[in-house]
């Protein structure tokens, strides 16, 4: 069902734009808020929530942003860094509680949306120009 | 308290439950419902309700016989309805009622039925997940059904043979699902895991028998 422009303007992206209506409005009241906007190649800082027995401390991953993939309340995010010249690479779903905040730490000019080509390079060749 | 709700399928997400958990929902547009009929034991021989689902439905498209029931009951809009049996003892509703989503909470159970998506005339590998045989190395046994029985006896196929045919556009009941969350305002209903049907089709949402 498409969605109509005019039905509900302040909830209209062209993402969900194949999604009905309602379900476009669901997802949005479901959406974190409080996530910053960041695109791939930016390099963020994800504050996890990690339970230790009955406690609970935050843990910081902190890389460059490979990929942003799918939409709506499923979407996720890879996060690369080197670590002891070990590539590591999580995933995270954003809108997830397991996330406590996410910092921007800088952003990344890049001329596609998937990064994968960091995998295969590294040190200098692995950097991206600031956006500006 | 209305036995249950008619509603439309608006398709599926997820939503994440506060400890973390991922819960993938169906979003139901329920309602609102008015009670066509009251149908009781001293008239019908049985208690039951009959919901109609008010939404737009021009009235060229509502045949006069089904316009002449519904004026009974001061209902407009009513395309698509359903009764439901009322258990003894509940019978506080009558015809013109209003039944909204409202009347459901999270964490209660529901069982919800509609139509299934039609695949039309199915082989055995979709209808009856028959494992078929092997597509190259000179096999030539691909989707066919094989043997369907022996020869001279019994000189028949015995019923209840699985064979290719339509499949799917049936009634289909999921029962016990929980109800994720309640949108009073927008009308919506969201239930945990699928509903059967393609998104738009009608649902029928009945409280689970506890």
């Amino acid at each position: 069902m498409p969605i109509r422009r005019d039905c509900c303007p302040e909830t209209f992206s062209p993402e969900i734009a194949m999604t009905n209506a309602l379900l476009a409005r669901f997802i949005e009241q479901k959406k974190r808020t409080d996530i910053p906007e960041f695109r791939t190649g930016d390099t963020i800082r994800v504050h996890v929530k990690i339970r230790e027995g009955d406690k609970e401390r935050l843990q910081a991953f902190e890389g460059t942003v490979i990929a942003r993939n799918n939409t709506g309340m499923g979407e996720s995010i890879t996060v690369r860094k080197v670590s002891f010249g070990q590539g590591v690479e999580r995933i995270f779903p954003v809108n997830a509680p397991v996330i406590d905040h996410i910092d921007v730490v800088r952003t990344g000019r890049t001329r596609r949306s998937k990064l994968y080509y960091l995998r295969g390079l590294k040190g200098k060749a692995a950097r991206l120009r600031e956006r500006v | 308290m209305s036995p249950g709700i008619l509603g439309k399928k608006i398709g599926m997400t997820q939503v994440f439950r506060p400890n973390g958990e991922v819960v993938p929902v169906t979003l139901l547009k329920a309602g609102p419902c008015v009670v066509t009929q009251r149908k009781t034991a001293t008239t019908d021989g049985y208690e039951a309700v009959q919901l109609g689902l008010v939404e737009f439905a021009k009235t060229k498209n509502i045949t006069k016989p089904a316009a002449g029931h519904l004026k009974k009951s001061g209902a407009d809009g009513v395309r698509f309805q359903r009764e439901l049996r009322l258990d003894g003892g509940s019978g506080d509703m009558k015809a013109g009622d209003r039944v909204l989503v409202g009347e459901f909470k999270p964490a209660d159970k529901v069982d919800v039925i509609g139509v299934s998506k039609g695949r039309g005339f199915a082989g055995l590998v979709k209808r009856h997940h028959f494992r078929g045989g092997e597509n190259t190395h000179g096999s030539m046994f691909h989707r066919a059904p094989g043997s369907i029985g022996a020869s001279s006896f019994p000189s028949r196929v015995f019923p209840g043979m699985r064979m290719a045919g339509h499949m799917g556009h049936q009634r289909v009941t999921v029962r016990n699902l929980e109800v994720i969350e309640v949108n009073a305002e927008d009308n919506v209903l969201a239930v945990k895991g699928a509903v059967p049907g393609p998104a738009g089709s009608y649902v029928l949402v009945r409280r689970a028998r506890s």
